[in-house]
This record gives C-alpha cells, sequence and structure tokens, in this order.
C-alpha cells in the first residue's frame, strides 16, 4: 500500500469547526503557533537588521550624516548623524531583538512547537492553551521592547548584556523608562520561554506514539528537548535577575550597589550563569535540523546517531559550569578563571565530534545540494569557524586580550549567523511544504544562499583582523584612537559588506512570502525524507492524525540494503517489522 | 592596515602572543581539514546515476578518535595557558617591587596618581572627592598623600620594571586596556582590583576603556608614555615642582 | 428701547472690562518698581584651581595662559561675578509670567560653559551649543526637574524643552570634562539677575511690595536682603561675601 493513501486514512478527516479567530488568532493548534512565531521572528529579525544597518554606517563612516537619518528624531540622530547615546541604545537593541526575539524564537519557538508533535506521532502539544499563552506573552514582550525605543531619553543602552551599574542607574546611563521597560519586556519573555519548555518537556516524554522509543527520535527533537530543559532552568535566573533589576531601578533596592552592600558582579554572575546555557539553546535545535537536513540530503544515516545524541547532551551538562568564561577579566577571583578555562576548553569537544559526525555522513552519500542541504552544509562550514574562535577565548591569558574586542563579536555572529540562522534559512526552506502546501523557489533559495554566504563572511571574517588589532566594542567612533585609525578602512569594507548582506536577505523575504500565495503546489513527502511529518498532508491537518501511527525504525534509513528507493519511512511496516509492544510512555 | 596583533611593548606580550599563534596553528590545522574536507565531499560524492550511499550507521573507532584527539589537546593547552595566567593574575603574582601607580576611573576620564618621591600612594575616599581640585578623593590627613602627584588622563610608566596599577572606579563597571601592553582588567566600582605589567619598550601608547560605560565610553582615552627610567625620575620631578609652585595638590 | 440699549452698552463694558482684568498678565509691570545693587568680595579672593587640558588639544588651544576653573571672579573694583541674584519671596501666589519665547543660550567653550551662572523661566528653553567640536556631554542633575544626560560629538546646537518647576540651583555637569560646571536658576517669573565683572545686579518690573531678595554664589553661599519698593521706585541692595 502506497505511503500517500495510508496517509489519507490516518489524515484527521473530521469537520474542522473553529471559527477564524479561534483557527488562526488565538489557537492553541501547535502548527498555527508555530507559524505564529514564525512571522513573529522575521519581523524582529527584520528590526535587528535595520538597528544593524545603523551601526555599521556609524562604524563605517563615523559622524557622517546617514542616509534616511533626518527622519529620526533631533534626539537620536539631529541631522542624520547619529548621537553617541543613540549608537549605544543601537548596539543594545541589535543584540536584545536579535538574540531573544529572532533566534530564540525562531529556533525555539518556530520549530519547537512546529515539529515536535509531529515529529513525534502526538495530536498536539501536552498542554495546547499554555501553548497559546507562550505565544502570546512573547509578543506582550516584544511589543515593551519595542515601545522601550520611543519614550523620552530612549531606550536601554548598556548592551544586551545589561551590566550594573550602568542599566541600574539613570544618573549614569541618561535612560530611565527605557532601561526599566526592558526589564519588563525580559520578565515577560522569561515567562513565555518556560511555558514553552513546560509543553516541549512534557509532550517528548509522555505523547510519543507506539515505538516512538528515544532513540528512535529524531535529532532535531533530541535537541528541542534538551534545549527546553536548558530553558526550563536557566530563563528563569534571568527573569529573577531582570527583576532584582527592575527593583533596582525603581524601588531603591541595593542588589548590586556597593555603595550599600551589593555587588556589581553580582548581576554578571546571575546573567552569565542564565546566558552560557543561553547559547547553547541558541545553537542546539539548528545543530538538531542540521542533522536532519544533511542526513536526507546526503541520503545516508546520520553517522554516529547515539554520539550524537551524547554530544548534545554533553554540550547541555558542560553548558552550566563554563559562565565564568565571559568573566575572566571581570575582577572575579582568577583562580575562577582557570577552573572555568578547563570546563570551557572541555565545551569545544562535543561540538567538534558533531562536526566530525556531520562530515561523516556526508563521506560516501549520494549527495543532494536542496536548498536546506545548501544552508545545512554552510552551517557545518560556518560553525566550525566560530566554533574554533571560540578556543582562543577560552584560553584566559589569550583572552585577556581579546576579550571585549571584535574578535568575540565576530566568533558571536559566526556562531548565531554562520551557524543558526544559516540553520533557519535551511529549516524554513525544509519545512515550508508541511506548513504551507508549497514549495519556496529552488533557484532564488540558491541565489540567496550563494550571495548571503559570500557577503556573510566578507562582512564578518575582518571582525577577527580588526578584532586582533585591538579594536574594542561597542565604540562609537573608533578613529579616536591614533592605533586603531590604520583598521578603519577594514570598517568601511565591513560597512558595504553588511549593507550587501542585508540587501541580499531581500531576495529571502521576497521568496517566503510569495512562494506562501504562489509557489508550487507540495506534495506529501517532497524531500522523500522518514519522518513522520512527512506522512501527513501539505500542509498538516489540525490534530495530525486521527489515530497515533506506528514507529518501527529510526529516522535515518537512507539507502537501507534491500529496499528499493533511497529512503525508509519510519511508519512504513515491512515484513521483517513486529509492532511495538506498548507505547513508550506506558499508555495512551 | 594592521593584520596582526599590535606591536609587543611589555614582557607579557610575546607569551600572550605565543599563546594565540600556538592556538591560531591548532585551529588552522582543524579549520583546513573540515573545510577542505567539506569541499573534497561536496564534489566527489555529488549525486550521479546510479550512485548509491554507503549504508552505515557510524564507526566507534573513528568516535573514540576523534574525540580523544581534540580533547587531549584541549587538556593539554589548558594547562600551558593556566601558568600563564597565574603569572599574569595569579594572587602572589605582583612582583614585590612594583612601582605603584592609582588609576581611578569615572565617567569619562581616567585619573592617575603618582606616588611621588616617598614611593607611596596617599588614602584616598570617595566622601573627599571634590570635581576640578581632588577628582582621586586624596585624604590630606595622610602624610602619604603629600607628595602624590594627579594627573588627567595620562599614564606614564618607566620601562623596565613591574608597574602596579591600583584600580578604582567612581561610577560604573570601565575596563584598563593597554593593547600594546596586552593589558586588560576590569575595574569595578566597590572592588580594589590590581593589575601588573612590565612595559619594555619607550615609546607613546594609548589607553582605552574597554568596558562599554556611557555614552562617552569612546572618548575615556588615556595617552601612555613609556619611559626610560631616567626620562621617568625627570617627569616626576618635574610634576612635583610644578605642583608645588602652583600651590595645588 | 432707550433703556435696553443703556444696559446693554453698560453691560458690555463691565464684561469687556472683567474679561481685560482678567486676561492681562500680572507681568512686568511698565510702570514696575526696580531693585539694583551691587555684590562685593571682601579680603582677598582665593586662586582658582588650574585645569589641565593637556589631554584636549582643541580646548587648550583656545588659551594662552593656563586654564583655570573660574569659581570666584573678581572685577576690578571688587565685585564679585556669577552671583545670582532673584526674588526669593514677595510675589503675589497666583501670578503668572509669560514665558519668553527664546531659548536660553548655553555654549561650550574652550572647555568651559558660558554663561557659568544663568536665570532661566519655568517652560524656557535652552539652546545648548558646542563650540568646541570635541565631546562634551550636559548633565543636568535637576533634584525637583528630571534630570537629563545628552551629549554632543562635534559642534552643533541642541534645543531643550524648559525645565518644568522652579528651582534654585539646578547644576549641569560634563563627565568628559570633569571640571565644567554650570548652575541655573529656574524660576517661575522674570525677576532673575547674574552679576558681571563689576559685581552689578538690576532686576526690574517688580510690583509694589515688599520682597526678600536672595544672592546666591557656589563657593559662599547665599545671603538674603529685605526690600520695599513702591510702584516706579528704584531700592538698592547690596550684598558682601568674605573671601575666607
Amino acid at each position: 500500500m502506497s505511503t500517500v493513501a495510508a496517509a489519507a486514512h490516518t489524515a484527521h478527516a473530521h469537520h474542522d469547526d473553529r471559527s477564524f479567530i479561534r483557527k488562526y488568532i488565538f489557537s492553541t493548534d501547535h502548527k498555527i503557533i508555530g507559524i505564529q512565531f514564525l512571522f513573529l521572528s522575521l519581523f524582529f529579525l527584520l528590526v535587528g537588521g535595520i538597528l544593524a544597518m545603523q551601526i555599521r554606517w556609524q562604524l563605517g563612516f563615523p559622524g557622517k550624516p546617514m542616509p534616511g537619518g533626518t527622519l529620526l528624531p533631533e534626539t537620536m540622530a539631529p541631522g542624520g548623524v547619529i548621537l553617541p547615546e543613540y549608537y549605544i541604545q543601537l548596539v543594545t537593541m541589535h543584540g536584545t531583538f536579535m538574540v531573544f526575539f529572532a533566534i530564540m524564537l525562531l529556533l525555539v519557538g518556530v520549530y519547537a512547537n512546529f515539529l515536535i508533535p509531529l515529529k513525534i506521532g502526538a495530536h498536539d502539544m501536552a498542554f495546547p492553551r499554555i501553548n497559546m499563552a507562550s505565544f502570546w506573552s512573547a509578543v506582550a514582550s516584544g511589543i515593551v521592547m519595542l515601545a522601550s525605543m520611543y519614550v523620552p531619553d530612549g531606550a536601554a543602552r548598556a548592551g544586551w548584556t545589561m551590566y550594573v551599574p550602568l542599566s541600574a542607574r539613570e544618573d549614569l546611563s541618561g535612560a530611565a523608562l527605557g532601561q526599566q521597560l526592558w526589564s519588563v519586556s525580559i520578565i515577560l519573555f522569561g515567562l513565555s520561554s518556560v511555558l514553552g519548555s513546560l509543553n516541549y518537556i512534557t509532550t517528548v516524554i509522555n505523547n510519543r506514539a507506539p515505538g516512538m522509543t528515544w532513540f528512535r527520535m529524531p535529532l532535531s527533537i533530541w535537541a528541542l528537548f534538551i534545549t527546553a530543559i536548558l530553558g526550563l532552568l536557566a530563563v528563569p535566573v534571568l527573569a529573577g535577575a531582570a527583576i532584582m533589576l527592575l527593583f533596582e531601578q525603581v524601588l531603591g533596592t541595593h542588589f548590586f550597589d556597593p555603595a550599600s552592600g551589593g555587588q556589581a558582579l553580582l548581576w554578571q554572575h546571575l546573567f552569565w550563569f542564565f546566558g552560557h546555557p543561553e547559547v547553547y539553546i541558541l545553537i542546539l535545535p539548528a545543530m538538531g535540523m542540521v542533522s536532519d537536513m544533511i542526513a536526507n540530503g546526503s541520503r545516508k544515516p546520520i553517522f554516529g546517531y547515539h554520539s550524537m545524541v551524547f554530544a548534545i547532551c554533553g554540550i547541555a551538562f558542560l553548558g552550566w559550569i563554563v559562565w565564568g568564561h565571559h568573566m575572566f577579566v571581570s575582577g572575579m577571583n582568577p583562580t575562577l578563571g582557570s577552573s572555568f578555562m578547563v570546563s570551557t576548553l572541555l565545551i569545544a569537544v562535543p561540538s567538534a565530534i558533531k562536526v566530525f559526525n556531520w562530515m561523516g555522513t556526508m563521506w560516501r552519500g549520494n549527495l543532494r545540494f536542496h536548498v536546506p542541504m545548501l544552508n545545512a552544509i554552510g552551517f557545518v562550514a560556518m560553525f566550525t569557524i566560530g566554533g574554533l574562535s571560540g578556543i582562543f577565548m577560552a584560553a584566559t591569558p589569550v583572552d585577556m586580550f581579546i576579550h571585549d574586542t571584535y574578535f568575540i563579536v565576530a566568533h558571536i555572529h559566526y556562531v548565531l549567523f554562520g551557524g543558526s540562522l544559516f540553520a533557519i534559512f535551511g529549516a524554513i526552506a525544509y519545512w515550508f511544504p508541511k506548513m504551507f502546501g508549497r514549495m519556496m523557489s529552488e533557484r532564488w533559495g540558491k541565489v540567496h544562499f550563494w550571495l548571503t554566504m559570500v557577503f556573510y563572511n566578507c562582512t564578518f571574517f575582518p571582525m577577527h583582523i580588526i578584532g586582533m588589532a585591538g579594536h574594542m566594542r561597542r565604540l562609537y567612533d573608533p578613529t579616536i584612537y591614533d592605533f586603531l585609525k590604520p583598521v578603519q578602512p577594514m570598517n568601511e569594507f565591513i560597512s558595504w559588506s553588511a549593507f550587501a548582506l542585508f540587501a541580499s536577505q531581500a531576495i529571502f523575504f521576497v521568496n517566503f512570502w510569495w512562494s506562501m500565495f504562489k509557489g508550487e503546489k507540495a506534495p506529501l513527502n517532497p524531500w522523500e525524507d522518514n519522518g513522520l511529518e512527512w506522512t501527513l498532508p501539505s500542509p498538516a491537518p489540525h490534530g495530525n492524525w486521527e489515530t497515533p501511527p506506528t514507529v518501527y525504525r529510526g529516522p535515518y534509513e537512507f539507502s537501507a540494503p534491500g529496499v528499493s528507493e533511497d529512503y525508509l519511512p519510519q511508519t512504513k511496516k515491512l515484513p521483517t517489522d513486529r509492532e511495538p509492544a506498548l507505547t513508550p510512555a506506558g499508555g495512551h | 592596515m594592521n593584520w596582526w596583533l599590535p606591536p609587543q611593548a611589555s614582557t607579557f606580550a610575546p607569551s600572550i602572543d605565543l599563546g594565540f599563534l600556538v592556538i591560531l596553528i591548532i585551529t588552522g590545522i582543524t579549520f583546513v581539514l573540515v573545510e577542505v574536507g567539506l569541499i573534497v565531499f561536496v564534489i566527489r560524492y555529488r549525486q550521479r546515476p546510479g550512485q548509491k550511499a554507503h549504508y552505515t550507521h557510524g564507526s566507534t573507532p573513528a568516535e573514540v578518535i576523534w574525540t580523544a584527539i581534540p580533547a587531549v589537546t584541549m587538556v593539554i593547552l589548558g594547562i600551558v595557558s593556566n601558568g600563564l595566567w597565574v603569572k599574569i593574575k595569579g594572587r602572589n603574582s605582583v612582583p614585590a617591587n612594583a612601582y605603584t601607580i592609582g588609576v581611578h576611573a569615572k565617567q569619562f576620564e581616567w585619573w592617575i596618581t603618582y606616588p611621588g618621591p616617598d614611593g607611596k600612594l596617599g588614602r584616598t575616599s570617595t566622601s573627599l572627592i571634590q570635581k576640578t581640585t581632588n577628582p582621586t578623593g586624596l585624604d590630606p590627613d595622610d602624610p602619604a598623600s603629600k607628595d602624590d602627584i594627579v594627573v588627567r588622563n595620562q599614564l606614564h610608566v618607566p620601562a623596565g620594571r613591574p608597574v602596579v596599577v591600583y584600580l578604582s572606579s567612581e561610577d560604573v563597571i570601565h575596563s584598563f586596556y593597554v593593547p600594546q601592553f596586552r593589558v586588560r582588567q576590569d575595574v569595578v566600582p566597590g572592588l580594589e582590583i590590581k593589575a601588573w605589567f612590565e612595559a619594555t619598550v619607550p615609546g607613546q601608547y594609548e589607553l582605552g576603556c574597554s568596558m562599554l560605560c556611557g555614552m562617552g565610553h569612546y572618548k575615556m582615552r588615556a595617552q601612555v608614555f613609556v619611559h626610560t627610567q631616567a626620562d621617568f625620575d625627570a617627569w616626576v620631578a618635574q610634576r612635583a615642582s610644578q605642583a608645588k609652585g602652583e600651590g595645588t595638590s | 428701547m432707550r433703556r435696553l440699549g443703556a444696559v446693554a452698552v453698560v453691560g458690555a463694558g463691565l464684561v469687556v472690562l472683567a474679561l481685560a482684568t482678567v486676561r492681562r498678565p500680572a507681568g512686568a509691570a511698565a510702570d514696575g518698581a526696580t531693585v539694583t545693587g551691587h555684590v562685593k568680595l571682601t579680603g582677598k579672593a582665593p586662586a582658582n584651581p588650574a585645569i589641565d587640558m593637556g589631554e584636549e588639544p582643541k580646548c587648550k588651544a583656545k588659551y594662552t595662559t593656563t586654564p583655570t576653573d573660574p569659581v570666584v571672579v573678581v572685577g576690578k573694583t571688587g565685585g564679585l561675578a556669577n552671583v545670582f541674584v532673584y526674588v526669593k519671596t514677595g510675589l503675589p501666589a497666583d501670578a503668572k509670567y509669560p514665558t519668553p519665547t527664546t531659548a536660553v543660550e548655553i555654549d561650550q567653550n574652550g572647555c568651559l560653559y558660558h554663561p557659568r551662572v544663568f536665570g532661566v523661566m519655568v517652560g524656557q528653553g535652552l539652546a545648548i551649543k558646542n563650540s568646541d567640536g570635541v565631546l562634551h556631554n550636559i548633565k543636568a542633575l535637576g533634584k525637583k526637574n528630571r534630570p537629563f544626560n545628552i551629549s554632543q560629538p562635534t559642534n552643533m546646537v541642541t534645543q531643550r524643552a524648559g525645565f518644568t518647576v522652579s528651582e534654585v540651583m539646578l547644576p549641569f555637569e560634563c563627565n568628559v570634562h570633569g571640571w565644567m560646571h554650570a548652575f541655573a536658576g529656574v524660576l517661575p517669573d522674570p525677576f532673575f539677575a547674574t552679576t558681571g565683572d563689576d559685581g552689578t545686579f538690576t532686576i526690574k518690573g517688580l510690583p509694589a511690595g515688599t520682597y526678600t531678595i536672595e544672592a546666591w554664589h557656589e563657593k559662599y553661599g547665599v545671603q538674603t536682603a529685605t526690600v520695599t519698593v513702591k510702584a516706579g521706585e528704584t531700592k538698592p541692595a547690596d550684598f558682601t561675601f568674605t573671601a575666607k
């Protein structure tokens, strides 16, 4: 019996009588919520990009009037010339929007929601209404953060890391309400994140279909599951710190005020205790999805599946004990510097394992270079650079020199953009058919990939060089320093590359929106993949399956011997397969 | 256009730069292996009619090798780096004969205190700070402060002698950073932090603030002068007599 | 009919008179009184602290001798400059004075504020000028008014909306150049003046009445004097500060 007919039988057949509002606005359907997160996060990706363009204008052409700058109020850019206080708002809000509202929401908000029930064979999340609350609290958080840019005196401006005392004291920063709203927004964001994590963890533990054992789960789901645990434990620390900061800003508490017995470094410990697991939240789901896309593109099982699972767990575990590497020169006891160096150097190992396993997957494969595969390979190539640059920082004596320079900025962007964002571009193209029932344009996807790859490297690779020259972060005008004047031409080159990079994203945005309405209609399983979601119609119906499917094998049985096609869906029963005894969670 | 690290002007610089180079070599080899490997695979294993992928779930020996080699490399790197770290930042790292200089950071200036002929820095107190006349809060009741020389945005040090800076902040977190010395240390309000270095090459350098400290962060720059010991002594003497003549401290 | 017309005219006249009385703001009356005086410093004026502008060459270049922080400025005839003299009490409680439409200009020139001491009315705009072409930040340390902290990285003029409540004195400082100080007297009325080098001040247009006049100096503190004036009269009020 063909897979298509089987899917038609098992697809949710009963009449869906929800109202438009219930179906698309206040929806409890995990797929709709995932799509809502997609629209929300792509909007914030654009916001973050616009802020970046202004930063690059000022760095490339310090003190020159910015095109379009006269549209900004006099408090930000009189005569189009960016003011120093506006510049530090730009760097703060660029980091804030990109980390929380773009990447976190794109990786977790979109794909944890969209993929988990589909790929484990569940109808929906364990708590659909909590899921809806998770989305709308993210919206509230985003609105507050956007609003903070429009209040008198302007937005928060102490860097996305918000170090105290600068962030706590308006007499030192020049901003009161803007800083307070940042704290409020982060508290709301924390709520959204924790609500999401509760769902993802519970659903993966409890709602797997019969036969979907832990080690038959795709790596994307493993990664999203482990990420959800990280979020559940780390994000409340951030929210707690943000509450303390808000109290400091508004109620006159003295947690961080040394004149009254507080400690400035307390903020850093709290923030980075969250912040380091956070950066693994920002990469693990990408790694998981890349595994799915590379196995599919290589037509081969993932190389070292168990090692990959252990590597995810290893990264997550070690991620809790490395936070001090952000604080080597902070004034923290240098002995801690030694211990954090050891743990940080060790965390390079599981990431290296993953890179070698991806290469092993491609080795002797039958490689198909569809857009998701291109982006996934791009991820591996770029993440490798980002991960390797991290080793320089892990070695404390070298970090003394490159801390707070553009070498760090290069590292951040190689892992977040070169890594996560390329994976996201691939994932969007990959699961677009299951979301919207249409294919994105393959040709324009390739054009976008190549342009992005070139301009991205032209933008961020030179940042390693200027960082080595000692170029500090968050400088409004580097030419104040004689030792930086020689590298100013590089700043200009980076800015031009960044403008071209931003412009190239128009191709992605047009492809995305146009394809949603006019793209080629998608078949059930356009990528010839094995996952459960590909047995459902495109787009997948509300409730997914009427009865949960049965799973007979892992997700990466590509090019299996004795099978005519080069893929073998998880739910396809072969004569040699036995029925699973019980559902993995012991009942449904 | 500079393509490499800044010129070396302290005793730390060669060791740190060597560490950088060693890591560059290790990561460079890995980089080449991975990127060239990817390119080779992309070309060699691209799909062709009649080609089938090689069905395998992995290789335990491969996993062991590519786990062990990175792990051992990282451990060795850590041990070697730690030696240098302890030497620079360790609890007992400041040499006994280091020349003491007070560095008081505030939005957006560096106020630098030299101990004068008595070689001792006077006591300071934040409650005594007066913007124009006493920016570092020198305590006039402490005899050691009588000959202290306070200078705005100029760090003068002798070459060939360890210098320890006593870092204090009046308001937010700043960071003391001289690229050519390879020295960086955050300056935290409420904490008394020392950082030491030994300059080697006479000349003019720059001290930059390396922690976002507000809207004037980019302008928080001081000039650094590394003198021969003789020139340094002459500078101190000249400033000391200047201070006496003006009747200001 | 004629009776009605007469009543109408008288009524209209009364209305106009009432309106005119209500609408005419109590302002600097044309027949207002004047308080004028002289502020002196007795004793030897202390030397003003020297400012090392070595690390701000663009500002240092504007001076031929070592610049000093002009805390105590005494003119040739012993007059004390930069004394802010204003009416502290005595004005009618419900009096409202028109806010000037012209802004008060503060200039940063040679890394010093000019003027150092000035008065500004509540709601009157500030035009902050940077004539130095180097970064200054302007921090207004209001306690009753909302403080602000803005920067000017180059030659420019920033218009700021006025302060909202009376505050004597409201300090200004620059954090890039810690020696820079200015002081603003924010008042709801126009009855204030700042002494120049000759130490003299004149406050015009006061309605008849008894007033407490206060003289404020940043180093020597405040002194008060009581003055009673009749309409059109000019009365003196002198102040003497002693150098310590």
